[in-house]
């Protein structure tokens, strides 16, 4: 690609938007997956007895349903987020394409 | 952090797993070695079922690989969900099947902490590197690294991080498939090393990454097929009841601690600890360094990004992510349900203990008990066989990528200038395997008898502290420059290596100083690895006024376009 087409893409307002929105989107996803993990740690380190806290009358405790929700959680916001991305990001991406590039 | 702890980090520390110092986990038996096992015929039927399956597989991949492209990225032509399920195949090691459900098995609740390590560096590849690396990268990772900067030093540093990562993390699968092969097959270790080296050069030689990537393919099938009957069975037991499972579980491990002697109370408390955080964190600052490792590693290392480059899109890259993240994460929370499995069939029944109570052939073999308490003779032979399989998986993946780094990066672009053909690159690169291999053999074989259960998280620590920052950066910042990656990917890969070679697993495990006398006392260097490497590439960046410099910089539009909108990279990678 010569640098000419670039700067025709960065000057295009859509591939602009496209990229302000889809940064945001990221690094909101990443920010909140770094919270829930080191979240998770420190509650291990600092909140033993939250989690070893029963749930009920039984032996399952909080840490259960918590440790078993970072694992949800983290297969869940990967398939948000590949989600939007196949879908808006990438028609929007078409779009730029259409409109430098012909 | 408390020696469990530290016994548990080298559990997971890899297939290094399957040697010492795991076994000394439940069995709280410090010797060494995994014990040889009468001659498994069941098993080594299965698996040669599996080899002579895969180099079928292989002869036909042969036909198809004619090109580096084929060699490198199978032509380009796998698809996300393929691709997906061959990234798990890639990652989950024996060490994670065996390890984490020994781990499990061992002290409950702090077993599941591991997995969420190993799992929670696939989102931060989706959001942040995935699609950029597709939209960038023809071969290896180097490729995005060097796009814009002067190619022959970045591709150095490159090169360098992807074959110190690779040689830790194959010594480790190496001797990890000795002592496996050893405790499963009853065969000698070092008839192991061979067969396991033998069978991946010839994959890997023959088939390159179409091969590498349907062996990938069907372990996966395989491993999940196996730990997903394992976990139906146990849960069938207890009528699909967590609760019965977990209560039943605490039942056994209250009854082993009254039996050793403890007081009703603190039996009962010694059974429930499995169900809360132990031993795990004693230590902060070790199990956010050690999570840092684990999470930004996973997105350093260099055989897992190569795999991006095998899907023709970006759409197909994220789709790859989201299938592997998928599939990890259920394994991972088969491996938990297998370890507590572990606790009320194998723990209760005395022929899986030995005399002292201890697992027979080591605490690693929780999972392969399990696999005969639930499934008889047939399906013992047939986990063995898929723990073999798993090995060579990774090892192959391993190898090609190791393979990659000579021939595409040093051969191809830095001592032809871009301009070798691809027949000589081809034969590089086979040179390099056969090379790589025989070396993998030898080292497997020199390490036998070593503590190597630091180099896996070794792997990891550099991948994250080297090969991750100057990606990240190289990618994102704009006023990254060449030096300046170079400068600071090397202070992280150095740094991670020298803080490892401080810390107790290596100063007191394997170099055998007093205990305590460790410099650096954490578990994990990642923490100040990483830091370093990512300030090391901003400071060098910032201070460096040469002309190279300015061209850095200016090439960053360009390449945020490529990389954002994948303009220009379908007619890169040539497919």
């Amino acid at each position: 690609m010569d640098t000419s087409v670039a700067e025709r893409v960065a000057a295009n307002p859509t591939y602009q938007s496209l990229k302000a929105t889809r940064s945001r989107f990221s690094w909101t996803l990443t920010i909140a997956i770094l919270i829930v993990y080191y979240g998770f740690i420190l509650l291990i380190a600092f909140g033993k007895n939250l989690l070893a806290t029963p749930l009920g009358d039984g032996v399952t405790t909080l840490g259960i349903p918590v440790g078993f929700g970072v694992i949800i959680f983290t297969i869940v916001i990967t398939a948000v987020y590949v989600r939007r991305a196949n879908g808006e990001f990438d028609a929007l991406s078409e779009t730029v394409k259409r409109e430098v590039l012909q | 952090m408390s020696s469990l702890a530290r016994n548990l980090f080298r559990t997971l520390g890899g297939a290094a797993l399957l040697a010492a110092p795991t076994v000394a986990l439940a069995a709280g038996d410090l010797g060494g070695q995994a014990e040889q096992q009468p001659t498994n015929w069941t098993a080594i039927i299965m698996f040669a079922v599996f080899v002579i399956g895969t180099l079928f597989i292989t002869k036909w991949a042969a036909a198809r690989t004619k090109s580096a492209a084929d060699f490198y990225t199978a032509g380009g032509g796998i698809t996300g969900f393929q691709n997906g399920l061959a990234i798990a195949g890639d990652y989950m090691s024996a060490a994670s099947f065996l390890g984490i459900s020994a781990a499990v098995m061992a002290s409950g609740f702090d077993g599941l902490i591991y997995s969420i390590g190993f799992l929670v560096g696939w989102p931060v590849i989706t959001f942040l590197m995935a699609e950029r690396l597709r939209n960038l990268g023809k071969f290896t990772f180097a490729d995005v690294a060097a796009f814009r900067f002067a190619q022959t030093p970045v591709r150095i540093f490159a090169a360098s991080g992807t074959l110190v990562v690779v040689a830790f993390y194959l010594i480790a699968q190496m001797v990890g498939a000795g002592q496996l092969i050893k405790l499963l097959f009853g065969l000698e270790y070092w008839i192991a090393v061979v067969i396991v080296g033998a069978l991946m050069m010839i994959y890997v030689l023959f088939g390159g990454m179409t091969a590498t990537t349907w062996v990938q393919i069907i372990k996966a099938c395989l491993l999940l097929g196996g730990a997903s009957f394992m976990a139906f069975m146990v849960m069938w037991n207890y009528g699909f009841s967590p609760e019965r499972l977990f209560a039943s579980a605490v039942d056994v491990k209250a009854g082993i601690a009254s039996a050793g002697g403890a007081a009703p109370e603190q039996a009962r408390q010694s059974g429930l600890s499995i169900m809360a955080p132990g031993n795990f964190i004693t230590d902060p600052i070790s199990a956010i360094s050690f999570g840092m490792a684990l999470m930004f590693g996973t997105a350093g290392l260099p055989h897992i990004l190569m795999r991006f480059f095998t899907v023709p899109s970006a759409k197909e890259a994220r789709k790859s992510v989201m299938w592997a993240t998928g599939w990890i994460g259920y394994f991972y929370l088969l491996t938990f349900i297998i370890g507590f499995g572990a606790i009320t069939f194998v723990l209760t029944d005395p022929s899986f203990l030995d005399p002292r109570g201890g697992l027979i052939g080591g605490s690693n073999m929780a999972a392969v008990h399990l696999a005969h308490a639930v499934g008889g003779n047939i399906f013992l032979g047939f986990i063995s066989a898929v723990a073999f399989a798993t090995i060579l998986a990774v090892v192959a993946g391993l190898t090609l990528s190791g393979a990659s780094a000579v021939s595409h990066d040093i051969y191809s672009t830095i001592l032809k200038d871009g301009k070798a053909d691809s027949a000589s690159e081809l034969r590089v690169s086979r040179i390099t395997t056969v090379a790589l291999g025989i070396l993998a053999v030898a080292l497997g074989i020199a390490f036998e008898k070593q503590n190597i259960a630091f180099m896996v998280s070794l792997a990891f620590a550099i991948a994250a502290s080297a090969n991750f920052p100057v990606l990240f950066l190289s990618i994102l910042w704009k006023d990254t420059t060449t030096w300046g990656a170079v400068i600071g990917g090397f202070l992280g890969l150095i740094s991670s290596v020298v803080l490892t070679v401080l810390s107790p697993s290596v100063w007191e495990a394997t170099l055998g100083y007093a205990k305590g006398s460790a410099p650096f006392p954490y578990t994990s260097p990642a923490l100040f690895s990483m830091t370093i490497g990512f300030v090391g590439i901003w400071l060098f960046s910032v201070l460096d006024r040469s002309r190279r410099a300015q061209i850095d910089r200016d090439g960053f539009l360009a390449q945020q376009v490529r990389s954002e909108t994948g303009i220009g990279a379908a007619k890169a990678s040539s497919h």
